[in-house]
């Protein structure tokens, strides 16, 4: 049994009602769990990037397959590339008891801001690398966190996108958007990296 | 069909008029829909309707000279009628059913579809948008539910969006690998109107191709199969989905490479070509298994490495180094550890390995894979039949074969179970879509409503259904469509063995003959087929098999045999589930 690792995947999606659900599915039908989903505009017209962070076996596989569907521009792996990875934090912390300003110093010493102060808790934002935002976490603890919110991880390569190049092949001429942009960012996505060596594939045996 | 029960009632006088075909008219979502079949060649739908999609019904009426609407008795026969159609034809197959119930009722076949890579587009009525979501009467989130089992499905909801989604439907059904597309259509996106556009390009961007098959690719493969000693191609489903029959032989013949098929392939290449030795896999023969385990180097064309071609995944093919061709990239790798991969389409790739690959022989190896294969196929008593005077289904298997030898001009759908093994086993399969079966999903109950479909697709050929007692028992009812329909070229053979006989193989040889809910018994099938006003004969003995299948062929109608067939027969040889291809199960008449 290969043990399961922590993926980070990075996907460009048409933006369309269901495309979400698609997407997990391939991880649902697997039976791995999603640790974070982080979903938002791209700077393409229409289209979403999502950083999934999934504990995975084979993850490679469910890849290829979340790249097979019809509204997904782009995917890849990118647990093994040098990326820039950051997560924001929000949370109310307890300051009834407390004093707000021990609150809000220890907040601005570890890098976070004071976002409102009212009804006697302190609301707090952390934006830092997902590691540091632990951190963060557990020093504040102590003092009562009464509610936590993380928007999941965001994965950013590092360096330039990818070698200039063509826009993916058209499967016929004419496809194009039915925004009427031209993806012209597409020509900066590099497709996903083709392997085709199964890992423990005596895994299939039992079928 | 008796024209008297049939009588057409007279056209609805709101709509009795033909829809005005003005380029610029309006037109309702309903009447889109229809012409929309009718722009991508459809001539022929199997449905049932409902409330949800009765606008669409209401529409399909004027319309009725161009779009011939097949009514099924269950979703599930209106699903596979359109896989058969597909499968027989190569086109886009149509299906069409209400919300709720109407609509999981397809999910069998768009499942089967999915499995087996065949083009459908499926229509489903969906309750209005205003109720959408409040678990309205008949309301299921179809799109929902086939998310996982779907090429790609839609929800409209709007009129305009109607004419653009049909367009991407049967363009992503039946391009690339096929596979199923679901539109489901809400009952005021029916109703409204509009004047649609039928120009606007494509909204696929994400639908590309990745033309991963490269000079270098090319000639990997050129050089791993120039070089091999022991080559052989295994041809899968993928080789007539893309038309490549011409270019496999083509091949095979300039390399002398031995071919052997999946049980989707049956069919791609000629069995009775000097370098065709047979099927592969859980009941292929010992001497292509073996040659699987032998062979340096294994060029697979367009099959995905099916568990039940594989068997034990890290024992298959040990000494092979793999040629992989599928339009799929997802498929490349999944399985098996591929040396050279080919992604593309069959016809295109094979095209142009042609042109750089030397001409060759493997005469040598060849002649020891038919030394085993007389060994083991030949000479196997099993197949020769025993020495009974029981109906074996080797009689009826024997006497069909002679049949399609002599008469040509037919197809076989097969259902799931012994019968099917057999039929891969004992019938000579030559030409392209002949065989026409449920693999991947194995879905009992396909071969009666396939052979339905078929039937529309190949109006001047026989369709021949075979399914067991079991499957027929699922889908039966579809005679009732058969005879509505007049479909004279559909004819039944029932192998008949009062068991659920793959099932009971199993329990036999694995669990100690437990026949833990195996035993299963019908109807007389005769009598059953004869109230559904469908010719039918009861075959007992052996003598009586050909007369049977002769007087079912010449009788201007369809038809069903029953052939009531010797009961604990088992399907040999037999790679027992999870085990290596290597190490078969043989018959007990098989000199081993």
């Amino acid at each position: 049994m290969t043990t399961q690792t922590r993926h980070t995947i990075v996907a460009l999606v048409q933006d369309h009602p269901g495309v979400l659900h698609r997407a997990v599915s391939l991880f649902r039908r697997r039976g791995y769990n999603i640790e974070s989903l982080a979903v938002g505009p791209s700077e393409v017209a229409g289209a979403s990037r999502m950083t999934i962070v999934v504990e995975a076996k084979d993850a490679e596989q469910v890849v290829r397959q979340f790249n097979r569907l019809i509204e997904v521009l782009m995917v890849r792996d990118v647990t093994n590339q040098s990326a820039v990875e950051r997560e924001t934090a929000l949370m109310k912390i307890d300051a009834r008891t407390g004093d707000v300003a021990d609150v809000i110093a220890l907040a601005h010493a570890a890098g976070a801001r004071v976002v409102d102060v009212s009804g006697g808790v302190v609301v707090v934002e952390v934006t830092d690398a997902p590691a540091r935002i632990e951190t963060f976490i557990e020093t504040m603890r102590p003092l009562g966190i009464r509610e936590l919110m993380r928007t999941g991880r965001l994965a950013m390569t590092r360096g330039a996108p990818s070698p200039p190049a063509a826009a993916p092949t058209p499967r016929h001429a004419g496809a194009t958007t039915r925004q009427g942009g031209t993806l012209a960012h597409e020509a900066a996505l590099e497709p996903l990296p083709f392997r085709y060596q199964a890992d423990g594939a005596t895994e299939l045996d039992q079928a | 069909m008796s024209p008297d029960r049939l009588t057409t009632p007279a056209a609805p006088t709101a709509y009795a008029a033909a829809p005005d075909h003005a380029a610029h008219a309006e037109r309702s979502g309903a009447q889109i829909i229809c012409e929309s079949l009718i722009r991508h060649g459809v001539d022929v739908l199997f449905g049932i309707p409902g409330g949800a999609i009765m606008p669409f019904y209401h529409a399909l009426w004027e319309y009725r000279d161009r779009l011939h609407h097949v009514l099924c008795r269950h979703e599930q026969g209106a699903g596979h009628a359109a896989e058969g159609y597909a499968r027989a034809s190569g086109k886009v197959g149509v299906c069409v059913a209400t919300s709720g119930p109407g609509a999981t009722n397809l999910v069998t076949p768009i499942a089967d579809a999915w499995m087996d890579s065949t083009p459908l587009v499926v229509i489903t009525g969906q309750v209005s948008s205003v109720v959408l979501g409040t678990d309205a009467f008949q309301e299921t989130d179809i799109t929902g539910i086939t998310v996982p089992i779907t090429k790609h499905n839609y929800l409209v909801q709007q009129v305009d969006e109607l004419a653009d989604v049909f367009r991407e439907a049967f363009h992503i059904a039946s391009t690339g690998r096929p596979g199923p597309v679901l539109v489901d259509v809400t009952k005021d996106a029916q109703t409204a109107r509009t004047v649609p556009r039928w120009d606007r390009p494509l909204a696929l961007s994400g639908y590309t191709f990745e033309e991963t098959t490269t000079d270098a690719a090319l000639l990997a493969a050129v050089q791993l199969i120039s070089s091999a000693k022991k080559p052989l191609i295994m041809a899968g489903n993928g080789v007539i989905q893309s038309g490549a029959t011409a270019e496999l032989l083509a091949l095979a013949e300039r390399t002398g490479i031995p071919v052997i098929t999946t049980l989707h392939g049956l069919g791609a290449f000629p069995q009775d070509h000097p370098l065709s030795i047979g099927m592969a896999g859980m009941h292929g023969w010992v001497h292509v298994n073996r040659a699987i385990q032998e062979c340096d180097v294994l060029f697979n064309v367009g099959g995905r490495f099916d568990d039940r071609v594989t068997g034990k995944v890290s024992t298959f093919a040990p000494h092979a180094k793999i040629i992989h061709l599928d339009i799929d990239p997802a498929e490349i790798g999944k399985v098996v550890k591929v040396e050279v991969p080919l992604v593309g389409d069959a016809r295109q790739v094979l095209s142009a390995l042609l042109n750089q690959l030397p001409q060759g022989d493997a005469a040598h190896w060849l002649g020891e894979i038919r030394t085993l294969q007389d060994r083991h196929q030949h000479r196997q008593a099993y197949l020769r039949r025993p020495d009974t005077s029981m109906l074996m289904p080797h009689d009826v298997y024997a006497a069909l074969n002679n049949a399609f030898r002599e008469r040509g001009n037919y197809r076989v759908v097969t259902d799931v179970g012994q019968h099917q093994m057999w039929a891969a086993q004992l019938i000579d399969w030559h030409k392209p879509r002949t065989h026409i079966t449920s693999g991947g999903a194995g879905t009992m109950g396909f071969a009666v409503p396939a052979a339905m479909g078929a039937a529309f697709a190949c109006p001047d050929e026989t369709i021949w259904a075979i399914a067991g007692d079991g499957g027929f028992q699922m889908t039966n009812q579809e005679l009732a469509t058969i005879e509505q329909e007049g479909l004279k070229n559909v004819k039944i053979a029932i192998v008949n063995n009062g068991y659920l006989g793959m099932v009971r193989q199993w329990q036999e040889l694995f669990e100690n003959r437990r026949y833990s809910g195996t035993p299963l018994s019908g109807p007389c099938f005769a009598a059953l087929a004869e109230a559904y006003r469908v010719r039918a004969w009861t075959v007992e003995q052996v003598a009586d098999v050909e007369g049977a299948i002769d007087a079912a062929w010449d009788h201007n109608g369809p038809a069903v045999i029953d052939f009531r067939v010797e009961r604990e027969v088992n399907v040999f040889p037999m790679v027992p589930a999870g085990k290596s291809i290597g190490d078969m199960m043989l018959a007990a008449e098989d000199p081993g």
